[in-house]
């Protein structure tokens, strides 16, 4: 797989840590949703980092990436990187952790902080190809500043159910406490086993293996549930 | 050199010889797996060796324990990019496992509990290269990590070192496993740089 050079375009800020990245990549061949590249950055010395990244659009190439404190790659990424700068890329990578618009089952995506940005690009290849897959989002995250695309999840998008789980502060009046994914979110943000829908869950390697094996509780199969893990805490 | 992005200066904590292209150190010990994490009781764990003659070697868990143990010091290299030096296991080198297997098969398809496979050819598995382990940094394996036991064989990407192995397949054509179907390198060798299908 060869390496192309990517040039950024545009940013949208997403949280106070986070970013969009909107890239021009010629010759892009394109991506199914779920899927990640590689982006490798060199300095003028010849010195190299690489990271993967997923991709967040249907078509266009986007990266959302959260800054990691004391991070090599995403602090880079998230501050000093402007439009016209390049970064080298190589993919679209991974034919596991993927939806296709020709899959009708239910579908329920369990996303953890970052973890939300391979099940958005999920959502909107959904919506882009007018698929009628009906979809759940859970969405675990820390307090409602730390909401990506909080505007576009707003919009109704008929088929799409979204649950906010906030882990330390949730709005004011918030029926369920703040804390971490359990059993009953998803159980009743989620599909019954029995409805045999394709769970993805994605997010800190804890997150995931906590919310996988609640599905696994729940009876999902294990052959139904995708996962993608992308790192520490 | 590649094109250069401006403004990346790197954090170069990673100087080291001992880490092969495209890779960073980690101290932690990160997870990677297409799914759920199983877990296997070890009354009914065995490991078993099938040749391509269709000849079936067993272990149960109190079998592989009874074997000669070695206690490896190797470093993992992840796909993802990290890699994590100086690891230290114990397990039964697959030498052992192979001392009264007859074969003549070139290749290894490895099968998990949980169902991933992934392909190798025979000789990465012996004279010394991998280990069937169940124990790490003196503890025993956690399941996230491959629990209760995982194949090691740490000069390829982790990704064949198939975690909750169950056995062996010894075939005389080579049978792509889970990440080598999905686009992933077939040999996998890190210090090559072989990720992905045509590096
Ligand atoms: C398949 C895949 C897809 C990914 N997709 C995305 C994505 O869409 N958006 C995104 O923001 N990230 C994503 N990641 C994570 C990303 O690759 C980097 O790991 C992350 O940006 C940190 O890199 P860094 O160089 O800034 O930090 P590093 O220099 O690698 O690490 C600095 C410190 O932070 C810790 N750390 C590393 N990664 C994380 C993490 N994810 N969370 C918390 N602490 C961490 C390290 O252990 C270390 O102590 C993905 C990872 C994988 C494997």
């Amino acid at each position: 797989m060869r390496w192309r050079t990517a040039t950024l375009t545009g940013v949208r800020e997403e949280t106070p840590s986070a970013r969009t990245l909107v890239f021009d990549v010629p010759d892009w061949p394109g991506h199914l949703a779920g899927q990640h590249v590689d982006v490798r950055l060199t300095a003028d010395d010849g010195y190299t980092a690489q990271r993967s990244y997923s991709l967040a659009a249907a078509t266009a190439f986007e990266l959302t990436v959260e800054r990691v404190p004391d991070g090599e790659v995403s602090p880079y990424l998230t501050e000093v990187i402007e439009p016209g700068d390049r970064v080298e890329i190589r993919g679209p990578v991974g034919g596991w952790f993927v939806w296709r618009p020709e899959n009708k089952s239910p579908v329920l995506l369990v996303g953890g902080g970052s973890g939300i940005v391979p099940l958005m690009a999920m959502i909107r290849a959904r919506r882009q190809a007018g698929s009628r897959a009906p979809f759940r989002l859970l969405y675990s995250l820390r307090d409602p500043l730390r909401r990506y695309y909080a505007d576009e999840l707003r919009q109704p998008d008929p088929g799409l159910d979204v649950a906010y789980l906030y882990t330390r502060a949730a709005p004011e009046g918030w029926a369920r406490p703040p804390g971490r994914i359990l059993l009953d979110d998803l159980a009743e943000g989620g599909w019954p086993a029995d409805f045999e829908p394709d769970c993805y869950v994605c997010g800190p390697t804890g997150f995931v293996e906590a919310a996988a094996d609640l599905l696994l509780a729940l009876g999902h199969a294990p052959g139904r549930i995708r996962t993608e893990r992308f790192g520490p805490t | 050199m590649g094109i250069v992005s401006r403004g990346f200066r790197g954090r170069r904590r990673e100087q080291d010889d001992r880490l092969p292209p495209g890779q960073y150190l980690v101290d932690d010990f990160p997870v990677l797996s297409a799914g759920p994490t199983p877990r296997v009781p070890l009354d009914r764990w065995e490991f078993a060796i099938d040749t391509e003659a269709e000849v079936t070697h067993r272990w149960s868990w109190p079998e592989l324990m009874a074997l000669a143990q070695t206690t490896p010091t190797v470093d993992l290299h992840c796909v993802t990019k990290w890699s994590k030096l100086d690891t230290s296991w114990q397990g039964v080198s697959l030498d052992t496992l192979f001392e009264d297997v007859e074969t003549a098969a070139e290749y290894a398809l490895v099968y998990s509990y949980g169902g991933y496979t992934t392909n190798l050819p025979l000789e990465d598995l012996l004279d010394g290269k991998a280990w069937i382990v169940h124990r790490y940094d003196g503890e025993e394996l956690e399941p996230r990590h491959g629990g209760p036991a995982r194949l090691l064989v740490p000069h390829l990407y982790l990704w064949k070192s198939a975690k909750w192995v169950r056995g062996i397949r010894l075939l005389d054509e080579d049978w792509p496993g889970f990440w080598e179907t999905a686009g992933y390198h077939n040999y996998g060798d890190p210090w090559r740089e072989q990720r992905y299908q045509g590096d």
